[in-house]
């Protein structure tokens, strides 16, 4: 885009991954946790953020995709006894199908309405999640165990619940997501979605099927956004409805506000600040919340087009 | 009971310092043996540090409140009678938002930040069920006072167990031949549409079968309810008992309707506390619950034959007669549930102490100890009333009460035996590595 | 019980929700319509509504009604203080640009609640009617104090509406709603109708939660289910049109209660929500609304 330059922009984000790679011989072991925590959720926030920094599709209901990579990951472990990859493969195609059905249905709206629209299947998905509580778990949830969450590739064995393990798996998935993304919005397909975005009907007069596009953002999305959660769910053991519920679709827009929307790093570093937040202050308050409003204030008076967005803007011109 | 062990007896320094002194002497006798020295100084001068995942915000923060002082009050007892093996003990707490992932973060927190030798606390199911894993990935043993079947299910892993109350399963067993014999053979239930609820819609029928009765309709609510009556014409016409349990903040509006509904021509009531924990009985609208029954796991108000070890937890924890807290009787508790906390960390010390518990690394001592354990007896320990334990399930059963309302009082009208909630384990933990 | 009877217990219950429904998402719609910002901290106000009303009414002895008309005159004004203050120190300087306001309206959501939290506690707490008539039907009895809302949300709805189309100030508001530069340029102080309209939005949300408070009970959490439901109302009704935002909150509170009675209550729910999202999916400007421009 504007002045691209390339090399830096790679250089930078091959930097973030080394960084992160180094932090996990470097961290205290809790750190190293959340860490893993982060990486898994900033996967979320990136493929929010594709579709609402790039398309400026504002989705209320992301969290069903989520939850499909949560469940379509758990689920098939839990009751079918699949191995790890499988399951993996499966939540990233549930939440890559939904988001097929999804999008060609709310894509008709625009706007306020699809905001509405998003939140509302995502509402039917939650309570799906709900009355199938013999298969799900309801409310509760389901643990999957540790020995079904270990895998071997070419005769190696890896253990998921080892912090290392899942540090790696966690970082594998969040380099690889950060690089694609990367690669996307600096495609000829991610200048068309940034064109929509600027303005829709110029673009469909300069000949490009918008809502094939928008389409194809919106599958996209879904598929990181499972990808997240069947990740989630492998890596921590846990599947359960919360992560249906509306919270979950507030928080990815949260952390790529913060973060800095249509910065390929914002989502990393909202989720990371808003995680931190909250862990820090929780220690020596117990109206932790009070602090995140807080702060949550200051920044958009302060840092209006998130911190990535502010620093991209003062130091940083060239990063897409 | 008499205050055998002295438990509440601030006047019982004496005992304080001979084991003090007895301590002394051990040291002086490790002392001999070269090389020991420094290290069992340091693990018996270090307080044992215990994680408290704690309600404090969220849809359990009425219960959370109620739990930590509960824990605080056990803490202060058990460390001015000298601790655990001789160590005094400090709660760590964090807030788990009663989220589960959130919880699961503050176990890890504990395992690996603040370092504590044990987990513990908390009331939702799924807040338990999502920390479990990270619980069983530590190894840290993770102590919960949360009421449902999930640990008895053998669905969780060998760390975690629930010895201070009954779990939900066994309280509905238990309720079954009193509602059979003295409210009623035709039982409608209303419970909410969620995973509580559903431990009653499905463990309540084959319980009444056994006694006779009926469960002749079953009304789920989803949780998001804030107004009930348009349900309410689903009762069928011949109920003689309406068996509820509905939880969060709407429980009020659902009694409340409910009077509205039928007035003073009403089918019997049957409730679990659940329902009415943290909330004061005769809030108006409630007038409607009169002459019905609950139960309760420990008796809100104080009775008639309260044994001296209750009365001292009572005092200890600082609830009035009428179960609020002392000097507000607005601030009503959560009596049913929070005695667990007490009773629990009095099986930690127990556990702990068989086990020769030293630090972290006997971790899977303790929990081979605590599967060991059969039975709790009455006493200042196990206010609420004598308990076994079952090792392979993780999971204590223990006495119910069956409550009537009487004059804006809870009245004890019927203590369950504990045989009567028994039932076939579903599995074994004991069969999985430590 | 049968069909009859049970129907219209089920009209009843979706009559009470739809009043309370309406005003509460007035009150957004407002804001939404005229200032074009999506204010998250709209349930917020509900709840701060709903807990300054048990304070009021805890506070003043007396017969329950006293306590009630107060809280009903009070805690609104209160409320709409508060969200005054938001406005002019947060809202606007942010300009209104629309992202950055859902970002400080979730922080507003987070203080909000965490005050409540810690000044009125975590307990659900109930507020006594002013009045308890209990209506006696042949079949069933009803609430009387609930059909008094009905009525009471009606004139406040009339009111409502009688200002915006009859009065200086509604006209302006609506000059603002459909054109701010022109507005400006014809001299109508574009930030203080801003600050008015926040404020008057909190308002309605406040008193319809006063309104309820002696049905419900006041809790700290329940501002999200009223915002989620509200924000449904706005867009199904089309935005900016009372009319539509009142046909659509009755719709909704009825068909809740009325599809309740065939399916089990959570497939009900799932229904409603699929059959309400469809309604939108295909005539996306809302039922009342033009096509937003």
């Amino acid at each position: 885009m504007r002045d691209a330059s390339p090399a830096k922009t790679y250089a930078l984000h091959i930097g973030v991954i080394a960084l992160l790679f180094a932090l996990n011989f470097v961290l205290p072991d809790y750190h190293q946790g959340l860490f893993a925590r982060i990486m898994a959720l900033a996967v979320f926030a990136m493929g929010y953020n594709l579709l609402f920094g790039y398309v400026g599709l504002l989705s209320l209901g992301h969290a069903m995709f989520f939850s499909a990579g949560l469940y379509g990951a758990g689920l098939t472990v839990y009751h079918l006894g699949w191995g790890v990859p499988e399951a993996f493969i499966a939540g990233v195609a549930c939440g890559a199908l939904l988001a097929l059905i999804v999008g060609l249905l709310a894509l008709r709206t625009a706007g306020v309405a699809f905001m509405i629209v998003t939140m509302m299947f995502a509402q039917v998905f939650y309570l799906l999640i709900l009355y199938f509580a013999t298969w799900t778990g309801g409310d509760q949830g389901l643990v999957i165990q540790q020995a079904s969450r270990v895998f071997s590739i070419g005769g190696t064995s890896f253990d998921l619940t080892d912090p290392t393990v899942r540090y790696m798996s966690a970082l594998a998935l969040f380099a690889i997501v950060l690089l694609v993304t990367l690669a996307v919005v600096r495609s000829r397909f991610g200048r068309v979605l940034v064109a929509i975005r600027e303005n829709e009907e110029r673009t469909k007069m300069l000949g490009y099927d918008t809502v094939a596009n928008k389409l194809a953002a919106v599958v996209a999305s879904g598929a990181i956004c499972a990808a997240s959660g069947a990740a989630y769910a492998l890596l921590f053991g846990y599947v359960g409805s919360n992560f249906a519920s509306i919270q979950y679709s507030i928080l990815p827009l949260l952390w790529v506000l913060l973060g800095g929307a249509a910065a390929t790093l914002g989502p990393l570093i909202g989720t990371l600040f808003m995680y931190y937040v909250t862990d820090i202050t929780s220690g020596f308050t117990s109206a932790y919340l009070l602090i995140v409003g807080v702060a949550l204030i200051l920044l958009v008076l302060f840092a209006p087009k998130g911190i990535m967005g502010s620093i991209r803007e003062r130091w940083l011109r060239w990063l897409t | 009971m008499a205050d055998k062990n002295g438990f509440f007896d601030l006047s019982k320094t004496t005992l304080s310092r001979r084991t003090a002194l007895k301590g002394i002497a051990v040291g002086a006798g490790l002392a001999l043996a070269p090389g020991f020295v420094r290290y069992s100084q340091a693990q018996s001068s270090a307080p044992i540090k215990i994680g408290f995942q704690s309600h404090r915000t969220g849809i359990g923060a009425a219960y959370g409140r109620w739990y930590e002082k509960t824990s605080a009050a056990a803490v202060k007892a058990i460390n001015d009678a000298g601790g655990i093996s001789g160590r005094k003990v400090e709660l760590v707490i964090e807030d788990d938002g009663t989220d589960p992932a959130r919880g699961a973060e503050v176990v890890n927190k504990f395992a690996k930040q603040h370092k504590t030798d044990i987990a513990f606390g908390t009331l939702f199911s799924h807040v338990v069920i999502g920390s479990a894993p990270a619980a069983g990935e530590n190894k840290i043993p993770y102590f919960v006072v949360s009421e449902g079947h999930h640990v008895a299910s053998t669905k969780l892993n060998r760390y975690v167990f629930q010895p201070g109350i009954t779990d939900v399963k066994s309280q509905i067993q238990s309720m079954a031949p009193w509602i059979a014999a003295n409210a009623g053979k035709k039982v409608t239930q209303i419970f909410p549409d969620f995973a509580f609820g559903y431990d009653h819609r499905d463990y309540l029928p084959p319980a009444l079968k056994a006694q006779g009765a009926d469960v002749i309709a079953q009304i789920a609510i989803p949780p998001t309810e804030s107004s009930f009556t348009k349900y309410f014409p689903q009762i069928p016409a011949e109920t003689e008992v309406i068996y509820h349990v509905m939880v969060g903040p709407a429980v009020l509006t659902f009694v409340k309707e409910l009077g509205e509904f039928y007035g003073s021509n009403r089918p019997q009531l049957f409730g679990f506390m659940d329902s009415l924990e943290a909330t004061d009985i005769n809030s108006p609208g409630l007038e409607f619950l009169d002459g019905s029954h609950f139960w309760e796991g420990s008796p809100r108000y104080a009775q008639a034959d309260d044994s001296a070890a209750q009365k001292a937890y009572r005092a200890a924890v600082g609830i009035d007669d009428n179960g609020a807290a002392v000097g507000d009787p607005k601030d009503v508790s959560t009596a049913s549930h929070m005695f667990g906390c007490w009773e629990t960390l009095y099986v930690v010390k127990k556990a702990m102490e068989d086990a020769g518990y030293k630090g972290p690394e006997d971790r899977a001592k303790l929990v081979e100890a605590t599967e060991a354990l059969k039975e709790f007896a009455e006493g200042p320990e196990h206010p609420q009333g004598p308990k076994t334990f079952n090792g392979k399930i993780h999971q204590c059963f223990g006495i119910q009460n069956i409550s009537k309302v009487e004059g804006g009082k809870l009245k004890v009208v019927h203590k369950t035996k504990i045989e009567d909630g028994l039932y076939e384990p579903e599995g074994d933990y004991t069969k999985q590595a430590l | 019980m049968h069909f009859g009877p049970h129907l219209l217990l089920a009209a009843l219950e979706g009559l009470v929700t739809s009043a309370v429904l309406a005003l509460t998402a007035l009150g957004l719609s407002l804001v939404f319509g005229v200032m074009r910002i999506v204010n998250v901290a709209h349930g917020e106000f509900f709840m701060l509504g709903a807990v300054l009303a048990w304070a009021i009414s805890t506070a003043i002895s007396g017969h329950p009604a006293i306590g009630f008309v107060a809280a009903l005159v009070i805690a609104p004004l209160l409320v709409g203080l508060a969200a005054f203050l938001a406005e002019w120190l947060v809202l606007r300087r942010l300009k209104y640009n629309p992202e950055s306001t859902i970002v400080a309206t979730i922080g507003m959501l987070y203080i909000i609640q965490q005050l409540a939290l810690t000044f009125y506690g975590p307990e659900a707490r109930p507020v006594e009617p002013p009045f308890s008539y209990r209506i006696l039907l042949p079949w069933f009895g009803y609430s009387g104090y609930k059909l008094s809302v009905v009525a009471a949300s009606a004139v406040l709805l009339v009111i409502t509406w009688l200002v915006l189309t009859r009065t200086k100030i509604g006209l302006i508001m609506r000059a603002t709603q459909y054109d701010r530069e022109t507005a400006q340029a014809f001299g109508i102080p574009v930030e203080r109708v801003y600050a008015g309209v926040f404020a008057v939005g909190a308002m309605l949300a406040a008193i319809a939660a006063v309104l309820i408070v002696p049905i419900s009970q006041a809790h700290y959490l329940m501002g999200q289910d009223p915002l989620l439901l509200s924000f449904i109302v706005v867009i199904i009704g089309g935005l900016g049109s009372l009319r539509g935002t009142v046909v659509a909150a009755i719709l909704i509170g009825l068909s809740d209660g009325i599809i309740s009675m065939f399916f089990s209550p959570t497939l009900a729910k799932i229904i409603a929500t699929l059959v309400v999202a469809m309604v939108l999916v295909f005539r996306p400007q809302g039922l009342f609304g033009t096509t937003p421009r």
